[in-house]
Protein backbone atom coordinates (compact mmCIF):
# COMPACT_ATOMS: atom_id res chain seq x y z
CA UNK A 1 0.00 0.00 0.00
CA UNK A 2 2.87 2.56 0.74
CA UNK A 3 4.05 3.62 -2.60
CA UNK A 4 5.99 5.99 -1.08
CA UNK A 5 8.33 3.64 -0.02
CA UNK A 6 8.94 2.48 -3.38
CA UNK A 7 9.44 5.94 -5.29
CA UNK A 8 11.96 7.23 -2.40
CA UNK A 9 14.13 9.06 -5.29
CA UNK A 10 10.83 11.22 -5.40
CA UNK A 11 11.55 14.53 -3.10
CA UNK A 12 8.82 15.07 -0.62
CA UNK A 13 7.65 18.13 -1.86
CA UNK A 14 7.05 16.78 -5.70
CA UNK A 15 5.29 13.38 -3.86
CA UNK A 16 2.61 15.63 -1.86
CA UNK A 17 2.54 18.71 -4.81
CA UNK A 18 -1.41 18.80 -5.82
CA UNK A 19 -0.77 18.45 -9.22
CA UNK A 20 -0.74 14.90 -8.97
CA UNK A 21 -4.68 15.06 -8.45
CA UNK A 22 -4.43 16.30 -11.99
CA UNK A 23 -3.98 12.55 -13.39
CA UNK A 24 -7.66 12.09 -12.41
CA UNK A 25 -8.75 13.61 -15.05
CA UNK A 26 -6.84 12.30 -17.55
CA UNK A 27 -8.99 9.47 -18.26
CA UNK A 28 -12.00 11.89 -19.14
CA UNK A 29 -9.79 13.75 -21.21
CA UNK A 30 -8.62 11.01 -23.17
CA UNK A 31 -11.95 9.96 -24.26
CA UNK A 32 -12.47 13.63 -25.25
CA UNK A 33 -9.44 13.92 -27.18
CA UNK A 34 -10.47 10.20 -29.41
CA UNK A 35 -13.99 10.74 -29.98
CA UNK A 36 -14.11 14.66 -29.79
CA UNK A 37 -11.35 16.55 -31.11
CA UNK A 38 -10.18 14.03 -33.25
CA UNK A 39 -13.26 13.42 -35.02
CA UNK A 40 -13.97 17.41 -35.44
CA UNK A 41 -11.14 17.76 -37.22
CA UNK A 42 -11.24 15.19 -39.37
CA UNK A 43 -14.52 16.22 -39.92
CA UNK A 44 -12.80 19.99 -41.23
CA UNK A 45 -10.23 17.43 -43.46
CA UNK A 46 -13.43 15.40 -45.12
CA UNK A 47 -15.12 18.61 -45.75
CA UNK A 48 -13.00 19.68 -48.47
CA UNK A 49 -12.87 16.36 -50.28
CA UNK A 50 -15.66 14.32 -52.32
CA UNK A 51 -15.25 11.26 -50.02
CA UNK A 52 -18.19 9.05 -50.20
CA UNK A 53 -17.62 7.60 -47.30
CA UNK A 54 -16.39 4.07 -47.48
CA UNK A 55 -13.66 4.13 -50.06
CA UNK A 56 -10.11 4.02 -49.05
CA UNK A 57 -9.50 6.94 -51.33
CA UNK A 58 -11.06 10.38 -52.23
CA UNK A 59 -10.35 13.77 -54.14
CA UNK A 60 -9.52 17.28 -52.31
CA UNK A 61 -11.96 19.46 -53.98
CA UNK A 62 -11.56 22.67 -52.19
CA UNK A 63 -13.88 24.79 -51.15
CA UNK A 64 -17.05 22.78 -53.77
CA UNK A 65 -18.63 21.09 -50.98
CA UNK A 66 -19.34 24.92 -49.36
CA UNK A 67 -20.14 26.67 -52.41
CA UNK A 68 -22.49 23.62 -53.46
CA UNK A 69 -23.83 24.31 -49.67
CA UNK A 70 -24.37 27.92 -49.89
CA UNK A 71 -26.17 27.80 -53.32
CA UNK A 72 -28.20 24.44 -52.68
CA UNK A 73 -32.19 25.40 -52.34
CA UNK A 74 -32.63 22.41 -50.21
CA UNK A 75 -30.36 23.66 -47.90
CA UNK A 76 -31.73 27.00 -47.48
CA UNK A 77 -34.95 25.34 -46.42
CA UNK A 78 -33.27 22.66 -44.31
CA UNK A 79 -31.72 25.63 -42.10
CA UNK A 80 -35.59 27.77 -41.95
CA UNK A 81 -36.38 24.63 -41.03
CA UNK A 82 -33.94 24.26 -38.53
CA UNK A 83 -34.41 27.24 -37.04
CA UNK A 84 -38.53 26.86 -36.60
CA UNK A 85 -37.50 23.78 -34.65
CA UNK A 86 -35.29 25.32 -32.04
CA UNK A 87 -36.74 28.73 -31.67
CA UNK A 88 -40.13 28.27 -32.72
CA UNK A 89 -40.34 25.13 -29.77
CA UNK A 90 -38.19 27.40 -27.46
CA UNK A 91 -40.69 30.01 -27.35
CA UNK A 92 -43.97 27.69 -26.78
CA UNK A 93 -42.19 25.60 -24.62
CA UNK A 94 -41.16 28.41 -22.54
CA UNK A 95 -44.51 30.24 -22.55
CA UNK A 96 -46.76 27.55 -21.97
CA UNK A 97 -43.93 26.03 -19.39
CA UNK A 98 -44.14 29.45 -17.56
CA UNK A 99 -47.99 29.73 -17.37
CA UNK A 100 -47.94 26.14 -15.88
CA UNK A 101 -45.24 26.42 -13.63
CA UNK A 102 -47.50 29.90 -12.34
CA UNK A 103 -50.46 27.91 -12.27
CA UNK A 104 -49.06 24.82 -10.10
CA UNK A 105 -46.72 26.97 -7.61
CA UNK A 106 -50.52 27.61 -5.82
CA UNK A 107 -51.97 26.02 -3.14
CA UNK A 108 -53.53 22.84 -5.43
CA UNK A 109 -54.34 19.13 -4.42
CA UNK A 110 -54.13 17.99 -7.64
CA UNK A 111 -50.54 19.74 -8.11
CA UNK A 112 -47.99 16.26 -7.46
CA UNK A 113 -50.13 14.54 -10.07
CA UNK A 114 -50.14 17.17 -12.57
CA UNK A 115 -46.58 18.13 -12.86
CA UNK A 116 -45.98 14.24 -13.19
CA UNK A 117 -48.11 13.73 -15.89
CA UNK A 118 -46.78 16.92 -18.09
CA UNK A 119 -43.09 15.76 -17.18
CA UNK A 120 -43.84 12.55 -18.29
CA UNK A 121 -43.47 12.48 -22.52
CA UNK A 122 -40.34 14.36 -21.96
CA UNK A 123 -38.79 11.04 -20.18
CA UNK A 124 -39.92 8.69 -23.36
CA UNK A 125 -38.28 8.73 -26.72
CA UNK A 126 -38.83 11.41 -28.79
CA UNK A 127 -38.69 8.22 -31.67
CA UNK A 128 -41.68 6.47 -29.99
CA UNK A 129 -42.99 10.36 -29.28
CA UNK A 130 -42.98 10.68 -32.99
CA UNK A 131 -44.98 7.50 -33.68
CA UNK A 132 -47.50 7.99 -31.12
CA UNK A 133 -48.37 11.44 -32.16
CA UNK A 134 -48.18 9.76 -36.05
CA UNK A 135 -51.40 7.95 -35.19
CA UNK A 136 -52.97 12.07 -34.34
CA UNK A 137 -51.25 13.27 -38.13
CA UNK A 138 -51.91 10.05 -40.64
CA UNK A 139 -53.94 10.97 -43.25
CA UNK A 140 -56.25 7.88 -43.21
CA UNK A 141 -57.85 7.17 -40.20
CA UNK A 142 -55.36 9.64 -38.16
CA UNK A 143 -57.54 11.17 -34.52
CA UNK A 144 -57.28 14.65 -36.00
CA UNK A 145 -58.89 13.65 -39.35
CA UNK A 146 -61.65 11.97 -37.26
CA UNK A 147 -62.60 15.01 -36.04
CA UNK A 148 -62.06 17.23 -38.60
CA UNK A 149 -64.51 14.89 -41.00
CA UNK A 150 -67.16 15.80 -38.96
CA UNK A 151 -66.90 19.06 -39.51
CA UNK A 152 -65.33 18.80 -43.28
CA UNK A 153 -65.59 16.59 -46.24
CA UNK A 154 -62.03 15.91 -46.89
CA UNK A 155 -59.39 14.90 -44.39
CA UNK A 156 -56.11 17.55 -44.30
CA UNK A 157 -52.58 15.84 -44.89
CA UNK A 158 -51.04 17.86 -42.18
CA UNK A 159 -47.84 15.70 -42.05
CA UNK A 160 -47.58 15.70 -46.36
CA UNK A 161 -48.02 19.32 -46.71
CA UNK A 162 -44.65 21.34 -46.79
CA UNK A 163 -46.47 24.20 -45.50
CA UNK A 164 -48.12 22.73 -42.34
CA UNK A 165 -45.54 19.67 -41.65
CA UNK A 166 -42.91 21.46 -39.60
CA UNK A 167 -45.09 23.08 -37.42
CA UNK A 168 -46.97 20.04 -36.52
CA UNK A 169 -43.47 18.61 -35.97
CA UNK A 170 -42.82 21.56 -33.79
CA UNK A 171 -46.39 21.04 -31.87
CA UNK A 172 -44.98 17.37 -31.19
CA UNK A 173 -41.53 18.62 -29.43
CA UNK A 174 -43.39 21.47 -27.82
CA UNK A 175 -45.96 19.14 -25.99
CA UNK A 176 -42.83 16.93 -25.61
CA UNK A 177 -40.34 18.60 -23.58
CA UNK A 178 -42.57 21.84 -21.90
CA UNK A 179 -42.35 20.23 -18.76
CA UNK A 180 -38.58 20.84 -18.99
CA UNK A 181 -39.30 24.40 -19.29
CA UNK A 182 -42.11 24.02 -16.72
CA UNK A 183 -40.00 22.15 -14.12
CA UNK A 184 -36.66 24.65 -14.43
CA UNK A 185 -39.18 27.32 -14.36
CA UNK A 186 -41.03 26.11 -11.07
CA UNK A 187 -37.94 25.51 -9.13
CA UNK A 188 -36.93 29.02 -9.91
CA UNK A 189 -40.23 30.40 -8.62
CA UNK A 190 -40.22 28.52 -5.60
CA UNK A 191 -37.07 30.11 -4.69
CA UNK A 192 -37.97 33.61 -4.25
CA UNK A 193 -38.75 34.41 -0.75
CA UNK A 194 -42.36 35.01 -0.31
CA UNK A 195 -41.46 38.56 1.80
CA UNK A 196 -41.02 39.81 -1.36
CA UNK A 197 -44.41 39.10 -2.59
CA UNK A 198 -45.93 40.19 1.00
CA UNK A 199 -43.69 43.48 0.88
CA UNK A 200 -45.04 44.34 -2.88
CA UNK A 201 -48.34 43.89 -1.72
CA UNK A 202 -48.07 45.62 1.47
CA UNK A 203 -46.79 48.48 -0.79
CA UNK A 204 -50.32 48.21 -2.74
CA UNK A 205 -49.07 45.93 -5.69
CA UNK A 206 -51.48 43.92 -7.77
CA UNK A 207 -51.15 40.60 -8.93
CA UNK A 208 -50.12 41.75 -12.30
CA UNK A 209 -47.18 44.95 -11.20
CA UNK A 210 -46.03 41.64 -8.85
CA UNK A 211 -45.28 39.42 -11.62
CA UNK A 212 -43.54 42.33 -13.43
CA UNK A 213 -41.66 43.73 -10.84
CA UNK A 214 -40.84 40.90 -8.22
CA UNK A 215 -41.33 37.21 -9.99
CA UNK A 216 -39.82 37.99 -14.27
CA UNK A 217 -36.63 39.83 -12.53
CA UNK A 218 -36.14 36.82 -9.51
CA UNK A 219 -37.06 34.27 -12.58
CA UNK A 220 -34.50 35.74 -14.75
CA UNK A 221 -31.65 32.47 -13.79
CA UNK A 222 -34.03 30.37 -14.54
CA UNK A 223 -35.22 31.86 -17.71
CA UNK A 224 -31.92 31.30 -19.04
CA UNK A 225 -31.79 28.03 -18.36
CA UNK A 226 -34.87 26.57 -19.77
CA UNK A 227 -34.69 28.51 -22.89
CA UNK A 228 -30.69 27.33 -23.96
CA UNK A 229 -31.91 24.01 -22.93
CA UNK A 230 -34.96 24.36 -24.71
CA UNK A 231 -32.77 26.18 -27.99
CA UNK A 232 -30.29 23.68 -27.89
CA UNK A 233 -32.92 20.49 -28.19
CA UNK A 234 -35.12 22.41 -30.94
CA UNK A 235 -31.72 23.09 -32.87
CA UNK A 236 -30.62 19.00 -32.94
CA UNK A 237 -34.06 18.03 -33.51
CA UNK A 238 -33.92 14.35 -35.43
CA UNK A 239 -35.80 11.67 -33.58
CA UNK A 240 -39.43 13.24 -34.06
CA UNK A 241 -38.52 14.07 -37.55
CA UNK A 242 -37.18 10.59 -38.75
CA UNK A 243 -40.66 9.14 -36.80
CA UNK A 244 -43.13 11.57 -37.94
CA UNK A 245 -42.04 12.51 -41.71
CA UNK A 246 -38.32 10.88 -42.51
CA UNK A 247 -37.71 14.29 -43.49
CA UNK A 248 -40.08 14.21 -46.40
CA UNK A 249 -41.82 14.88 -48.28
CA UNK A 250 -38.32 15.51 -50.03
CA UNK A 251 -36.50 17.58 -47.68
CA UNK A 252 -39.06 19.89 -46.78
CA UNK A 253 -39.11 18.93 -43.16
CA UNK A 254 -35.73 17.85 -42.53
CA UNK A 255 -33.50 19.93 -39.74
CA UNK A 256 -29.66 19.69 -40.49
CA UNK A 257 -29.28 16.78 -38.75
CA UNK A 258 -31.79 14.70 -40.64
CA UNK A 259 -30.55 16.03 -43.85
CA UNK A 260 -27.14 15.34 -42.89
CA UNK A 261 -28.23 11.74 -41.89
CA UNK A 262 -29.72 11.51 -45.19
CA UNK A 263 -26.55 12.25 -47.41
CA UNK A 264 -24.61 10.17 -45.61
CA UNK A 265 -26.17 7.34 -45.30
CA UNK A 266 -28.90 7.48 -48.06
CA UNK A 267 -26.83 9.08 -51.17
CA UNK A 268 -23.24 8.24 -50.02
CA UNK A 269 -22.54 11.92 -49.97
CA UNK A 270 -20.06 11.78 -46.86
CA UNK A 271 -17.96 14.73 -47.83
CA UNK A 272 -21.05 16.94 -48.23
CA UNK A 273 -22.45 15.70 -45.34
CA UNK A 274 -19.70 16.53 -43.04
CA UNK A 275 -19.70 20.06 -44.84
CA UNK A 276 -23.24 19.83 -43.63
CA UNK A 277 -22.02 18.86 -39.66
CA UNK A 278 -19.58 21.82 -39.56
CA UNK A 279 -22.05 24.02 -41.15
CA UNK A 280 -24.78 22.68 -38.01
CA UNK A 281 -22.11 23.14 -35.80
CA UNK A 282 -21.32 26.80 -36.19
CA UNK A 283 -25.32 27.73 -36.44
CA UNK A 284 -25.73 25.94 -32.79
CA UNK A 285 -22.99 27.14 -31.20
CA UNK A 286 -23.53 30.77 -32.69
CA UNK A 287 -27.08 30.39 -31.57
CA UNK A 288 -26.66 28.98 -28.40
CA UNK A 289 -24.07 31.19 -27.31
CA UNK A 290 -25.38 34.78 -28.24
CA UNK A 291 -28.59 33.26 -26.72
CA UNK A 292 -26.72 32.46 -23.37
CA UNK A 293 -24.76 35.89 -23.28
CA UNK A 294 -27.90 37.97 -24.04
CA UNK A 295 -29.83 36.10 -21.20
CA UNK A 296 -26.73 36.36 -18.64
CA UNK A 297 -26.70 39.99 -19.49
CA UNK A 298 -30.41 40.41 -18.87
CA UNK A 299 -29.78 38.46 -15.99
CA UNK A 300 -27.60 41.49 -14.62
CA UNK A 301 -29.57 44.23 -15.73
CA UNK A 302 -32.38 43.01 -14.11
CA UNK A 303 -31.30 42.00 -10.47
CA UNK B 1 -58.37 21.71 6.79
CA UNK B 2 -57.76 24.47 4.37
CA UNK B 3 -60.73 25.35 2.03
CA UNK B 4 -60.32 23.66 -1.54
CA UNK B 5 -60.32 26.46 -4.60
CA UNK B 6 -62.10 24.25 -7.05
CA UNK B 7 -61.48 26.23 -10.14
CA UNK B 8 -57.81 25.30 -9.62
CA UNK B 9 -58.90 21.84 -9.29
CA UNK B 10 -60.81 21.90 -12.25
CA UNK B 11 -58.64 23.30 -14.46
CA UNK B 12 -55.43 21.08 -13.00
CA UNK B 13 -57.35 18.04 -14.26
CA UNK B 14 -58.64 19.86 -17.93
CA UNK B 15 -54.58 19.88 -18.15
CA UNK B 16 -54.17 16.80 -17.07
CA UNK B 17 -56.54 15.13 -19.71
CA UNK B 18 -55.28 17.20 -22.45
CA UNK B 19 -51.67 15.88 -21.83
CA UNK B 20 -52.32 12.00 -21.67
CA UNK B 21 -54.75 12.06 -24.61
CA UNK B 22 -51.78 10.95 -26.71
CA UNK B 23 -51.22 8.07 -24.26
CA UNK B 24 -55.04 7.25 -24.58
CA UNK B 25 -54.98 6.67 -28.49
CA UNK B 26 -51.86 4.70 -28.39
CA UNK B 27 -53.80 2.49 -26.37
CA UNK B 28 -56.84 2.24 -28.11
CA UNK B 29 -54.67 2.16 -30.92
CA UNK B 30 -52.41 -0.97 -29.48
CA UNK B 31 -55.81 -2.83 -28.22
CA UNK B 32 -57.59 -3.05 -31.36
CA UNK B 33 -57.82 -5.97 -34.33
CA UNK B 34 -56.74 -5.39 -37.61
CA UNK B 35 -60.07 -5.42 -39.22
CA UNK B 36 -61.27 -2.95 -36.93
CA UNK B 37 -61.32 -0.09 -38.36
CA UNK B 38 -63.43 2.22 -35.82
CA UNK B 39 -61.57 5.71 -34.85
CA UNK B 40 -58.91 5.64 -32.73
CA UNK B 41 -60.99 8.00 -30.22
CA UNK B 42 -63.18 5.04 -29.68
CA UNK B 43 -61.86 2.42 -27.29
CA UNK B 44 -62.31 -1.39 -28.34
CA UNK B 45 -64.70 -3.15 -26.26
CA UNK B 46 -63.12 -6.40 -26.37
CA UNK B 47 -59.46 -7.95 -25.06
CA UNK B 48 -57.26 -7.84 -27.80
CA UNK B 49 -53.31 -8.94 -27.21
CA UNK B 50 -51.95 -10.29 -30.63
CA UNK B 51 -50.76 -7.10 -31.56
CA UNK B 52 -48.49 -7.02 -28.34
CA UNK B 53 -47.48 -10.41 -29.34
CA UNK B 54 -46.37 -10.09 -33.02
CA UNK B 55 -44.65 -6.45 -32.16
CA UNK B 56 -42.39 -8.31 -29.20
CA UNK B 57 -41.83 -11.48 -31.51
CA UNK B 58 -41.10 -9.28 -34.60
CA UNK B 59 -38.95 -6.46 -33.43
CA UNK B 60 -37.01 -8.55 -31.69
CA UNK B 61 -37.64 -6.84 -28.47
CA UNK B 62 -36.57 -8.66 -25.89
CA UNK B 63 -32.84 -8.98 -27.02
CA UNK B 64 -33.27 -5.12 -27.86
CA UNK B 65 -34.31 -5.09 -23.87
CA UNK B 66 -31.01 -6.49 -22.75
CA UNK B 67 -28.78 -4.51 -24.90
CA UNK B 68 -30.51 -1.49 -23.61
CA UNK B 69 -29.71 -2.88 -20.07
CA UNK B 70 -26.32 -3.56 -20.47
CA UNK B 71 -25.67 0.17 -22.80
CA UNK B 72 -27.29 2.17 -20.01
CA UNK B 73 -26.05 -0.03 -17.17
CA UNK B 74 -22.48 0.21 -18.39
CA UNK B 75 -22.45 3.93 -19.51
CA UNK B 76 -23.78 5.28 -16.07
CA UNK B 77 -21.60 3.37 -14.42
CA UNK B 78 -18.27 4.53 -16.24
CA UNK B 79 -20.10 7.94 -16.19
CA UNK B 80 -20.10 8.16 -12.51
CA UNK B 81 -16.69 7.07 -12.15
CA UNK B 82 -14.93 8.87 -14.55
CA UNK B 83 -16.53 12.30 -14.08
CA UNK B 84 -16.24 12.42 -10.80
CA UNK B 85 -12.33 11.34 -10.52
CA UNK B 86 -12.15 13.93 -13.34
CA UNK B 87 -13.80 16.97 -11.18
CA UNK B 88 -11.64 16.42 -8.06
CA UNK B 89 -9.02 18.01 -9.57
CA UNK B 90 -10.99 21.01 -11.61
CA UNK B 91 -12.69 21.82 -8.23
CA UNK B 92 -10.46 21.58 -5.84
CA UNK B 93 -7.07 22.87 -7.98
CA UNK B 94 -8.12 26.07 -9.90
CA UNK B 95 -4.60 26.66 -11.46
CA UNK B 96 -4.70 27.91 -14.82
CA UNK B 97 -4.35 24.38 -16.62
CA UNK B 98 -7.24 22.97 -14.65
CA UNK B 99 -9.44 26.32 -15.58
CA UNK B 100 -8.18 25.63 -19.26
CA UNK B 101 -9.28 21.71 -19.19
CA UNK B 102 -12.28 22.51 -17.49
CA UNK B 103 -13.37 25.23 -19.74
CA UNK B 104 -12.54 22.93 -22.57
CA UNK B 105 -14.97 20.21 -20.77
CA UNK B 106 -17.87 22.70 -20.45
CA UNK B 107 -17.62 24.17 -23.82
CA UNK B 108 -19.37 21.23 -25.53
CA UNK B 109 -22.16 21.39 -23.44
CA UNK B 110 -23.55 23.79 -25.92
CA UNK B 111 -22.67 21.98 -29.27
CA UNK B 112 -24.20 18.39 -29.44
CA UNK B 113 -21.90 15.54 -30.66
CA UNK B 114 -24.42 14.90 -34.11
CA UNK B 115 -22.33 17.61 -35.02
CA UNK B 116 -19.24 15.22 -35.97
CA UNK B 117 -21.15 12.23 -37.32
CA UNK B 118 -19.37 11.69 -40.51
CA UNK B 119 -15.74 11.34 -38.90
CA UNK B 120 -16.90 9.84 -35.95
CA UNK B 121 -18.95 7.01 -37.94
CA UNK B 122 -14.93 6.60 -39.77
CA UNK B 123 -12.94 6.72 -36.43
CA UNK B 124 -15.59 4.13 -34.98
CA UNK B 125 -15.31 1.76 -38.19
CA UNK B 126 -11.45 2.16 -37.69
CA UNK B 127 -11.19 1.24 -34.03
CA UNK B 128 -13.72 -1.70 -34.72
CA UNK B 129 -16.19 -0.71 -32.40
CA UNK B 130 -19.08 -0.88 -35.07
CA UNK B 131 -22.02 -2.97 -34.00
CA UNK B 132 -20.35 -3.21 -30.45
CA UNK B 133 -22.18 -2.48 -27.24
CA UNK B 134 -18.72 -1.46 -25.84
CA UNK B 135 -18.41 1.15 -29.07
CA UNK B 136 -21.74 2.63 -28.32
CA UNK B 137 -20.90 2.67 -24.23
CA UNK B 138 -17.69 4.81 -24.96
CA UNK B 139 -19.48 7.27 -27.23
CA UNK B 140 -22.58 7.66 -24.34
CA UNK B 141 -19.99 8.03 -21.73
CA UNK B 142 -17.76 10.68 -23.60
CA UNK B 143 -20.56 12.90 -24.94
CA UNK B 144 -22.07 12.86 -21.22
CA UNK B 145 -18.93 13.84 -19.87
CA UNK B 146 -19.71 17.63 -20.15
CA UNK B 147 -22.74 17.82 -18.37
CA UNK B 148 -21.59 15.22 -15.66
CA UNK B 149 -18.19 17.30 -15.18
CA UNK B 150 -20.34 20.71 -14.50
CA UNK B 151 -22.62 19.17 -12.44
CA UNK B 152 -19.91 17.45 -10.25
CA UNK B 153 -17.63 20.11 -10.30
CA UNK B 154 -20.27 22.77 -9.38
CA UNK B 155 -21.05 20.72 -6.47
CA UNK B 156 -17.52 19.41 -5.11
CA UNK B 157 -17.08 23.84 -4.74
CA UNK B 158 -19.39 23.97 -2.81
CA UNK B 159 -18.53 21.59 -0.39
CA UNK B 160 -16.45 23.26 2.67
CA UNK B 161 -12.97 22.44 2.51
CA UNK B 162 -12.04 22.08 6.05
CA UNK B 163 -13.34 18.93 6.02
CA UNK B 164 -10.23 17.70 3.84
CA UNK B 165 -7.88 19.85 5.44
CA UNK B 166 -8.33 17.81 8.58
CA UNK B 167 -8.50 14.93 7.01
CA UNK B 168 -4.72 15.65 5.49
CA UNK B 169 -3.37 16.99 8.92
CA UNK B 170 -4.50 13.33 9.99
CA UNK B 171 -2.04 12.38 7.14
CA UNK B 172 -4.30 10.54 4.91
CA UNK B 173 -3.23 11.10 1.14
CA UNK B 174 -4.80 13.05 -1.65
CA UNK B 175 -6.43 10.25 -3.19
CA UNK B 176 -7.58 8.53 0.03
CA UNK B 177 -8.94 12.30 0.92
CA UNK B 178 -11.35 11.63 -2.21
CA UNK B 179 -12.87 8.63 -1.87
CA UNK B 180 -13.10 8.33 1.94
CA UNK B 181 -14.29 12.14 2.96
CA UNK B 182 -15.88 13.13 -0.48
CA UNK B 183 -17.46 10.23 -2.38
CA UNK B 184 -19.85 9.43 0.60
CA UNK B 185 -20.95 13.83 -0.02
CA UNK B 186 -21.40 13.26 -4.03
CA UNK B 187 -24.57 10.72 -3.10
CA UNK B 188 -27.20 13.45 -4.02
CA UNK B 189 -25.56 14.83 -7.04
CA UNK B 190 -24.61 11.34 -8.71
CA UNK B 191 -28.21 10.92 -8.37
CA UNK B 192 -28.59 13.81 -10.40
CA UNK B 193 -26.27 13.13 -12.83
CA UNK B 194 -26.94 9.38 -13.42
CA UNK B 195 -31.21 10.44 -14.20
CA UNK B 196 -29.74 13.23 -16.32
CA UNK B 197 -27.78 11.50 -18.07
CA UNK B 198 -29.26 7.80 -18.29
CA UNK B 199 -32.49 8.82 -19.38
CA UNK B 200 -31.09 10.00 -22.90
CA UNK B 201 -28.91 6.95 -22.93
CA UNK B 202 -31.76 4.60 -22.73
CA UNK B 203 -33.83 6.82 -24.86
CA UNK B 204 -31.32 7.26 -27.47
CA UNK B 205 -32.19 7.03 -31.10
CA UNK B 206 -29.44 9.55 -33.00
CA UNK B 207 -26.27 7.45 -32.24
CA UNK B 208 -27.27 3.86 -32.34
CA UNK B 209 -29.20 3.98 -35.44
CA UNK B 210 -25.75 4.74 -36.98
CA UNK B 211 -23.31 2.62 -34.43
CA UNK B 212 -25.52 -0.54 -33.73
CA UNK B 213 -27.01 -1.13 -37.60
CA UNK B 214 -26.20 -5.14 -36.84
CA UNK B 215 -29.57 -6.76 -35.66
CA UNK B 216 -28.00 -8.50 -32.95
CA UNK B 217 -27.27 -5.22 -31.47
CA UNK B 218 -30.16 -3.35 -31.96
CA UNK B 219 -31.50 -1.25 -28.75
CA UNK B 220 -35.01 -0.48 -28.74
CA UNK B 221 -35.15 2.20 -30.20
CA UNK B 222 -33.59 0.87 -32.99
CA UNK B 223 -35.45 -2.36 -33.37
CA UNK B 224 -38.71 -0.16 -32.96
CA UNK B 225 -37.79 1.88 -36.64
CA UNK B 226 -36.52 -1.26 -38.31
CA UNK B 227 -40.03 -2.38 -37.70
CA UNK B 228 -42.15 0.55 -38.21
CA UNK B 229 -40.43 0.67 -41.80
CA UNK B 230 -41.23 -2.78 -42.17
CA UNK B 231 -45.00 -2.95 -41.08
CA UNK B 232 -45.93 0.24 -41.70
CA UNK B 233 -49.58 -0.76 -42.75
CA UNK B 234 -49.75 -2.72 -39.72
CA UNK B 235 -50.67 0.81 -37.16
CA UNK B 236 -51.89 -1.95 -34.44
CA UNK B 237 -48.47 -3.63 -34.14
CA UNK B 238 -46.83 -0.43 -34.44
CA UNK B 239 -48.77 0.83 -31.47
CA UNK B 240 -48.29 -1.66 -29.45
CA UNK B 241 -44.37 -1.82 -30.14
CA UNK B 242 -43.89 1.71 -29.18
CA UNK B 243 -46.40 0.71 -25.86
CA UNK B 244 -43.80 -1.67 -25.05
CA UNK B 245 -41.04 0.36 -25.61
CA UNK B 246 -42.37 3.13 -23.77
CA UNK B 247 -43.19 0.94 -20.64
CA UNK B 248 -39.80 0.22 -18.54
CA UNK B 249 -38.81 3.51 -18.41
CA UNK B 250 -42.65 4.96 -17.48
CA UNK B 251 -42.69 2.61 -14.80
CA UNK B 252 -39.17 3.71 -13.27
CA UNK B 253 -40.27 7.37 -13.93
CA UNK B 254 -43.48 6.89 -11.80
CA UNK B 255 -41.83 5.31 -8.85
CA UNK B 256 -39.03 7.55 -8.66
CA UNK B 257 -40.64 10.76 -10.16
CA UNK B 258 -39.19 12.61 -7.53
CA UNK B 259 -35.61 11.95 -7.95
CA UNK B 260 -36.32 12.88 -11.50
CA UNK B 261 -37.87 16.19 -10.83
CA UNK B 262 -35.50 16.88 -8.20
CA UNK B 263 -32.76 16.18 -10.36
CA UNK B 264 -33.86 18.73 -13.02
CA UNK B 265 -34.57 21.28 -10.84
CA UNK B 266 -31.27 21.02 -9.01
CA UNK B 267 -28.87 20.21 -11.95
CA UNK B 268 -31.05 23.74 -13.76
CA UNK B 269 -30.47 25.94 -10.41
CA UNK B 270 -26.91 24.91 -10.33
CA UNK B 271 -26.42 26.71 -13.63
Amino acid sequence: MNLKSLVRFVPERLWNSPAWLNLLYVPALLLFGLFILYPFIRGLMYSFTNWDGYSQTFKWIGLSNYRRMFSDPDVARVIRNTFIYGLGSALFQNIIGLAYALFLNQNIRMRALTRTIIYLPAIISPLIMGYIWYFFFQYNGGAINDVILLFADEPVNLLGDPDTNVWMITIVNTYQFLGVAMVILLAGLQVIPKDFHEAATIDGAGALSRFRHVTWPLLAPAVTVSVVLNVIGGLKLFDVITAMTNSGPGYSSASLSTLMYQLYFGRQDAGYAATIGNLMFVIISVVSFTFLFYLKRRETSLA
Amino acid sequence: MRKIAWGREWLALLICLVHVLPFYILTTTSFKAYDDFSSKWVAPGYLYLDNFVNAWREADLDRALVNNAIVTLGSGVLIVLIGSIASYPLARHRTPLNRAVYGVFVSALIVPPLTILVPLYKFMVDIGGMNQLWGIILLHVTFSLPITIFLYTGFISSIPYELEEAALIDGAGRFKLFYLILLPLLKPITATVVILTCVNIWNDFQFSVFFLQKKEMHTITVALSGFFSQYNNYIGWVAAGSFLGAIPITLVYLFLQRYFIQGLSSGAVKG
